[in-house]
Parts: structure tokens; C-alpha cells; sequence
């Protein structure tokens, strides 16, 4: 994906600063001010994390904050919304992952 | 300690912020998103005039005036609860409980989704969210996509995405089933369009809607639908096809589609797969109504406003005390409507708070008539029979709440 520098209403896209972050330990660049979300998908990924218990992966469907599937970890801080988070500098930024369901599991081997 | 806690920093709430703030209340105005303007901020579209309506621009102009009116806006604050002690409203949210005699919900609306196969893969989202990564972050969505779902809201963001540049490779209609409704039968689909026929691009469906309005002509209208779509802004719209699922193992690759009869059932043997990189679900807009929900508001049902909606007067007031609404929490409506609704409810929270003297009755009369103007004068509505919901809202509001009504059933007990 990329930026749309130039949008024939809204005018050219101003100069932004970058601000460097990691998501799931690669460096990316974000722009100053900008989502989470925003940031990934310019930077061409789009999936935030999988499933807890299915494991499918998931990435952003609403966009503000209502529906919850952009949920990432944020300096630790676990199921932050990724579309309503600002990006800041050195930000580390780890996908949703899945977890043991170990109820399910028994129930299985029985 | 301030007077007036805004929920909400879309065009209700700013103006409703602007009115009560110059009668010198103290308004705090609260919003979960990063930026203020709301939803206003990723709308973008001409007007029948051929004048551009840029959201951005309106916002900016609704917080310039915020401003200088000493109003304080708090962005990235998330509201979780809403109640209240004895006379003052407590406000619950991530940065501490806020408290103030008077409150206003300016929530909005949100997307109802259309479920299908699929419907979870990264790629796969709300018309809406493709909106706001186009017109607010700037961001790309995809090369190429497929809107699943043809209402107005729809074709307003279609065009937004093709300003962008940002190819619409088709538009289809969801599977009919109990979970798409309406937005899955074809001749419902095209009976919604033709209200906003006069602005259509297609000179088909502008030209065909004289007569399409005719139940019998428009039968015969979806039969012969042709089979490649009529072309909206270039893009094709196609009524007799529906999404099936939405294919990808990672994220979005394409979708499953295949020809529908009239009535929108599959035609067996017909399916395709159409390529994309990203899909958009338009399943239309209801009112963000839970926090008044949990504040114990009473609520109404009311499908002409788009669903559940808080009980209300054309005040704006609710029949809790020092509780007000504005906006799409009352009903599905253009972000004009939102705004002159936001000054009523202002107007009226000032009144309230025993602020304006004698004036005020008039300047809250204007205020009214003004909601009702800026309706009449809307090129387009989301819903067309709005006006009836409108009526239905204040009568159930004169018979159940209005003070003469309240003041003459104590006088018969009396």
C-alpha cells in the first residue's frame, strides 16, 4: 500500500515527520500524528493479529474504534485498539496472538 | 468544575459546544478518536451547485469557533459508563471520572455489518473504514476492490475512493439471506437508489427513475437488469449479482459471486470469482446509542431514524434530567442536519441552566425551524421517509413527556 500524496480536492499530503517503530520486531516508519492502523497499512501489512482461539487472522474492519478486531500490544500494554492508537517514536508494537484454550483442549481429548 | 460535558466531537457535538459556551457555560468536549471533527473530517463530495462539500474544511471551521469560545476538547478519551448522583452527571472514562449537571451524547452512528464467508480476513472492511484511511489518514486500502452492498452511503464513499484514485473494480449486492435483509433483494436495492436518483452519475438510472418508481415498471426493471451492470461513475453496479464469500488464506484475494434472479435468489451453476485485494462491506448506518442506553434512557424503535433510538424532543432533550442528545444518536441524517441539531440542543442546555432570559424561547424556536430548513433543503436522505420517524419521535414525546401534558395529568389526579 502507499500514501496519497497528491488528491485532486484535499490538496498534496504535507510534509511529515517520520517516526521509526517496531511491529513484531521490524523497524518501520510512521508519520507523525498517525494511527497504528494507518501507519501498518501504509507500510503494506494488514494483518494485526489472529485469532485467539482459531488462530485465523484478522486486521482492521470498522476503523474507529467500535468493532475491535484491530487489537495489538503496545509497549506491553495488551488489547490496544490499533485504529484509535498514535503511533510515537520507538513505540513497540507486537500482533494479537493466539492462546492456549486449555478447556477446549480437554474437552477434545475426552 | 465545568457545566457542560459534550460526548462526541462530530458536528453535533462541536456545535452543541459552540451554542452552550456563548451563553458562558463551561463545556468540555470529550471524543475516543485522535482527532476532533468526527465523522465530518472524511467527508467529501459536490453539491448539486457543483460546490465541494470538504469535511476537513468544516471541522476546522467548527473548532476555530470552539476555540475562541474557550471550549476544551479532549481527544483519545473513551467513555465507558454514564451516570447520575443526585443533581451532577458522572462521566466514566479512561482518564478519570468527569462530572458536570448537564450532558450531552453526540455518539453518531456506526455500520451495521453483512456477515458472509470470509467477512474476517485482513482486507475485508467497513465502507466507512475505507473512507476514513482514504480521506482522514491519507492511506491507500488496495489496488483493487469490490463493495459488497449498494446504498447511498455507499456510492458517496465510491466516489471519495475514486477521487483517490483508488480503483472500485464492482459493486454487488450481499447474499439475501435473514442477516443482509433488504440490502440483499434487488428490486428493494433499486426502489432505495431511485430516491436519490436525481444526483445518480448513470444517465440509466437518472433517466430510468420516472418510471422505475412505478412498481410494476420497476418488476420488469429487474428482470431486465442488465447482466454487465448499469456504470456508476465508471464503476460497475451490479443488482443481479450477490457475494457468496470472500476468499483469501492470509487476506483478501477475491470473491465468490454469483448471478441472482429478480428476487435475489442464486442462480445455480452461475458463480465467479471476481480478483481483488480489498473488499468493502456497506451494510448502511444506525445510531451509537449505548451510552444513553446505560445512562437509563428510555428508547424507541424507530426504523424511518435507523433503529433504537433515545427518546427525544425537538428540543433534544431526553426525559432524564440534564441529559441531552444531538445528531445520528437521534437518527440517521446528513452531518448539516447533526450541526443545526447540536445548536438546538446547546440553545436548550443554556436554557436550562437558566441562562438568555426572554430571548432564548425565540432563538430556540429558530433553532427548531432551522433542523427542520436544513432537512427540507437536503438534496439526499439516508432514509426517505425520515420525516415520518421525525413525527413519530415527537408525538410519542408530547403523549409521554411534555410538561403540559404531565402538568394537566397531575391536575386530573389532583
Amino acid at each position: 500500500m502507499t500514501r496519497i500524496i497528491n488528491h485532486p480536492i484535499l490538496g498534496k499530503l504535507e510534509d511529515k515527520k517520520a517516526v521509526p517503530f517496531t511491529f513484531d520486531g521490524r523497524t518501520f516508519e510512521a508519520f507523525e500524528n498517525e494511527t497504528i492502523a494507518a501507519a501498518l497499512l501504509a507500510n503494506g501489512i494488514r494483518k494485526l493479529r489472529v485469532h485467539e482461539d482459531s488462530g485465523t487472522p484478522r486486521g482492521f474492519y470498522c476503523n474507529i474504534g467500535h468493532c475491535m478486531e484491530c487489537r495489538v500490544t503496545v509497549n506491553d500494554q495488551a488489547n490496544v485498539r490499533a485504529c484509535l492508537t498514535v503511533v510515537e517514536k520507538d513505540m513497540v508494537i507486537e500482533s494479537g496472538k493466539q492462546h492456549p484454550n486449555i478447556v477446549k483442549r480437554m474437552v477434545e481429548q475426552q | 468544575m465545568m457545566d457542560v460535558i459534550v460526548i462526541g466531537a462530530g458536528p453535533a457535538g462541536l456545535a452543541g459546544a459552540i451554542a452552550s459556551a456563548s451563553f458562558g457555560l463551561k463545556v468540555t468536549v470529550i471524543d475516543e478518536f485522535v482527532k476532533p471533527g468526527g465523522r465530518l473530517i472524511g467527508q467529501l463530495h459536490q453539491e448539486p451547485t457543483g460546490e465541494w462539500w470538504n469535511g476537513i474544511k468544516e471541522s476546522e471551521r467548527l473548532l476555530q469557533e470552539a476555540k475562541k469560545l474557550s471550549v476544551d476538547i479532549r481527544c483519545g478519551v473513551s467513555v465507558y459508563n454514564l451516570e447520575k448522583d443526585d443533581d451532577l452527571w458522572n462521566v466514566h472514562t479512561n482518564i478519570g471520572t468527569l462530572t458536570a449537571p448537564y450532558v450531552l451524547v453526540a455518539t453518531g452512528a456506526a455500520e451495521y455489518p453483512i456477515p458472509l464467508p470470509g467477512w474476517t480476513l485482513p482486507g475485508v472492511m467497513s465502507i466507512g473504514a475505507a473512507q476514513v484511511m482514504t480521506n482522514v489518514h491519507r492511506v491507500e486500502v488496495g489496488k483493487k476492490g469490490i463493495i459488497i452492498g449498494a446504498n447511498i452511503l455507499a456510492f458517496a464513499i465510491l466516489n471519495e475512493l475514486q477521487l483517490a484514485g483508488i480503483h472500485v473494480d464492482r459493486i454487488v449486492l450481499p447474499e439475501k439471506s435473514p442477516l443482509s435483509g433488504k440490502a440483499g433483494e434487488p428490486e428493494e436495492v433499486m426502489k432505495s437508489l431511485l430516491n436519490a436518483a436525481h444526483l445518480a452519475p448513470s444517465p440509466l438510472l437518472r433517466m430510468g427513475s420516472r418510471f422505475m418508481k412505478n412498481d410494476s415498471f420497476r418488476k420488469i426493471g429487474m428482470k431486465f437488469f442488465p447482466k454487465n451492470g448499469v456504470k456508476v461513475n465508471g464503476t460497475p453496479l451490479l443488482l443481479r449479482k450477490a457475494a457468496i464469500e470472500i476468499i483469501g488464506t492470509e487476506q483478501v484475494e477475491g470473491v465468490r459471486v454469483a448471478d441472482t434472479d429478480e428476487n435475489g435468489n442464486i442462480i445455480p451453476g452461475s458463480e465467479k470469482i471476481y480478483e481483488a485485494d480489498f473488499v468493502c462491506i456497506a451494510g448502511g448506518l444506525y445510531p451509537l446509542a449505548e451510552l444513553a442506553a446505560v445512562s437509563g434512557c428510555p428508547f424507541q424503535y424507530i426504523p424511518e431514524l435507523g433503529g433504537h433510538v433515545p427518546i427525544h424532543s425537538e428540543l433534544m432533550e431526553t426525559p432524564l434530567e440534564g441529559l441531552f442528545v444531538a445528531g445520528n444518536i437521534t437518527g440517521i441524517e446528513s452531518g448539516k442536519i447533526a450541526m443545526a441539531q447540536g445548536t438546538t440542543a446547546g440553545y436548550t442546555i443554556a436554557k436550562h441552566a437558566g441562562k438568555g432570559g426572554a430571548a432564548i424561547n425565540k432563538q430556540l424556536q429558530e433553532a427548531v425551524q432551522n433542523v427542520r430548513s436544513v432537512r427540507e433543503q437536503a438534496a439526499i436522505q439516508f432514509n426517505p421517509e425520515i420525516n415520518s420517524g421525525r413525527r413519530k419521535m415527537s408525538e410519542l414525546w408530547e403523549s409521554l413527556y411534555s410538561k403540559n401534558t404531565r402538568e394537566n395529568s397531575q391536575i386530573k389526579i389532583g
